[in-house]
């Protein structure tokens, strides 16, 4: 998968040719999954493009033809950085309380056997619902701020989805070709670019099966005739 | 409405409404086109919106004939007109087809879960009446190893996905034999080069038989002026597309030409939260549609028909 490139709110405000200042949802709507770890400041200002329903959330290159290329890329959704704890009591000056995975589990040794009803000393309240999958199947016992893949190399947080992709390959591929996992943008790539949710902004990697959602919305065919399938006229 | 109501004989069986397009075909040729015409505009259920006409539309060309002179003015007058009732302050492009392209769409039915904010996408995007919650997609409760359409439930609620359930969304499926176009008297309805199926809508009557014809439930009849704050107004318009469309006319999707057709994806696949929904260019072999096709095991509704529709749908 190619390198993600940014956006600024500007830009992405610009793709959106012909849409006017009246442009009817400008809130970011993300997607009802939110990304909980936390990278804190610094970190998520350079978070890569963001995809909401129509808007996108910013960073710093902007997204260009490459070199010699006619076409804007294709642009994953991708979140820098390891995850982080938010401890409970925030600091005296107000701080938000964020400690990185290695703070403790590079003093503590991995316990490779330890399943998620055995995590009552720290870990509380942890739902986890992915096949029979160990913690260590995903995450890097020797490196506590990175991942792994199957042959065990460590992978970086930001590169999750080729993780995922290695036991999931059905709709790996099947996401490259935008049959899973979705897009917004561009269909032409000459005219603009395209982006793409990660596979952690639809199914949290703990507990990853689609959550269920509830209808918001009908047409009242009723009052057209025109479906109407419950009259007994 | 209760008028309207009367006015119409849709039937209330649950089964969408399916002509033969061969008889069609025969009953068109039977007649004179233009007697057809005139008998078909006497019949049509809204013949006051006619009231509602200005001169000007009323004297105003097909669209297809319509110099580029005379295609501005009659813009101008339609943003004017959107002004002066809606409050809105609204651009009506004239989006052409982009050579080279046929547009097709597809529908990961095993991702689908009838959510349904493509539905909303389409009401919102197009313009559509607010009282109504009205838009060019339906959505479908199925049961699970069945395609029959007539069996599908339109008006379930609640949470999804439900067991024992699969969710089919059905809107235009801008067939390559559209039996809507053949029936329609005046031939305010045609396609276009990249496979649009489009309404002139200052040009329609209002017959309804374009309504019928569509083994889809595609189209529907606009009973009345649709009503939108001006600030929900989408002001991004074309001609052919998401303008606002009088009383009185049967309007459909146009896969958001006036998106589509500037390169970007239609308002309904954006909104689609579980990434069901794939569009694109099928004369590009690199597209994700022609991949879709080359690759899995799509499916059209009502194949039989004939119709060949531009709407495929598969399942993982
Ligand atoms: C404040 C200290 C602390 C922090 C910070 C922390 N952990 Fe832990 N972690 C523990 C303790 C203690 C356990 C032992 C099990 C329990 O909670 O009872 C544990 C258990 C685990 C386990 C289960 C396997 C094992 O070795 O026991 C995993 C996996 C894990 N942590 C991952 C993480 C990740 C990923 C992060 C960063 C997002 C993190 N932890 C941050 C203290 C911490
Ligand atoms: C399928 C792979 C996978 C498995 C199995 C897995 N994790 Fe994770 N875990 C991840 C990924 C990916 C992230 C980063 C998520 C993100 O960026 O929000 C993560 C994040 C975390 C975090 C920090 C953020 C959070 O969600 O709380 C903790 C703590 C954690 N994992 C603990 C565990 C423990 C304990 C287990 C075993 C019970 C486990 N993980 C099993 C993939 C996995
Ligand atoms: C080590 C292999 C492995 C990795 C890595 C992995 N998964 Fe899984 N995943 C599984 C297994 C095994 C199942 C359970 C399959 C079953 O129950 O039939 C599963 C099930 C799932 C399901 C279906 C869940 C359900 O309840 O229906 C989803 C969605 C999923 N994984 C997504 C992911 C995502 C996203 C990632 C990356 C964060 C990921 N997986 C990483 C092995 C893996
Ligand atoms: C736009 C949201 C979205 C994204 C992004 C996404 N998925 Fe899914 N995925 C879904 C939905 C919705 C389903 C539910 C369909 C179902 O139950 O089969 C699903 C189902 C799955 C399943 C379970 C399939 C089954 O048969 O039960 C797996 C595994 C999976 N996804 C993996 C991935 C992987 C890997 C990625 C990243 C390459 C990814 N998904 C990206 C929405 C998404």
């Amino acid at each position: 998968m190619s390198d993600p490139e940014s956006v600024t709110p500007d830009q992405a405000a610009a793709w959106d040719q012909g849409s006017t200042e009246a442009e009817s949802n400008p809130e970011p709507e993300l997607f009802f999954v939110s990304h909980e770890s936390d990278q804190g400041e610094q970190a998520s200002s350079e978070r890569s493009v963001s995809i909401a329903k129509g808007s996108r959330i910013a960073s710093a290159v902007p997204i260009q033809k490459a070199p010699g290329s006619d076409r804007y890329p294709v642009v994953i959704q991708r979140y820098e950085g390891a995850p982080m704890i938010r401890l409970q009591a925030d600091d005296p000056l107000q701080r938000q309380g964020q400690v990185a995975c290695s703070t403790c589990h590079s003093v503590r040794k991995p316990n490779l056997k330890n399943t998620v009803a055995q995590l009552d000393q720290f870990h509380q309240g942890f739902s986890f619902a992915h096949g029979q999958l160990t913690c260590y199947a995903c995450h890097k016992a020797q490196q506590p701020d990175a991942l792994r893949l199957a042959d065990g190399q460590p992978v970086a947080y930001r590169e999750v989805m080729s993780m995922c992709s290695q036991c999931h390959s059905q709709q790996a591929i099947a996401y490259q070709h935008g049959a899973h996992g979705g897009m917004n943008g561009f269909w032409d790539l000459s005219r603009g670019p395209q982006f793409k949710n990660n596979c952690v902004d639809c199914h949290d990697p703990h507990v990853p099966k689609y959550p269920s959602m509830k209808v918001q919305f009908k047409p009242h065919d009723r009052f057209l005739q025109t479906n109407d399938q419950s009259s007994d006229h | 409405m209760a008028n309207s109501n009367s006015a119409q004989n849709t039937p209330a069986s649950p089964e969408l409404p399916v002509v033969n397009p061969t008889r069609r075909k025969a009953v068109k040729a039977g007649f004179a086109t233009l007697g057809l015409a005139a008998f078909a505009a006497a019949i049509s259920p809204l013949r006051s919106a006619a009231k509602q006409t200005s001169a000007q539309a009323f004297f105003q060309n097909h669209y297809r004939e319509l110099s580029a002179e005379d295609k501005r003015k009659v813009i101008a007058r339609l943003e004017a007109e959107t002004k002066e009732k809606y409050g809105a302050e609204v651009h009506i492009a004239d989006d052409r087809p982009i050579p080279g392209t046929k547009f097709v769409y597809a529908i990961n039915l095993s991702v689908c879960n009838g959510n349904g904010n493509c539905v909303k996408a389409c009401h919102e995007e197009n313009n559509h009446d607010r009282a109504t919650h009205q838009s060019y997609i339906r959505v479908l409760e199925m049961d699970k190893g069945s395609m029959e359409l007539g069996n599908g439930d339109s008006e379930y609620q609640g949470v999804v996905p439900k067991d024992g359930k699969f969710y089919l969304p059905v809107q235009c499926q801008q067939c390559d034999e559209p039996p809507c176009v053949d029936v329609c008297p005046v031939k305010a309805t045609w396609k276009e080069e990249d496979g649009i199926v489009v309404i002139d809508y200052n040009w329609c009557i209002g017959c309804r038989y374009c309504e019928a014809a569509c083994p889809y439930h595609a189209r529907r009849f606009n009973w009345k002026q649709p009503e939108i704050p001006a600030e929900e107004v989408n002001p991004d318009q074309s001609y052919l597309s998401n303008r606002i469309r009088p009383a009185g006319v049967v309007e459909k999707c146009t896969y958001c030409l006036h998106r589509t057709r500037r390169g970007k994806l239609p308002a309904c696949l954006e909104a689609c939260p579980t990434g069901a929904r794939v569009f694109g260019n099928i004369l590009d072999p690199e597209s994700n549609i022609r991949w879709i096709l080359e690759n899995k095991r799509v499916y059209v509704l009502k194949e039989e028909l004939g119709t060949k529709p531009a709407f495929f749908y598969y399942f993982d």
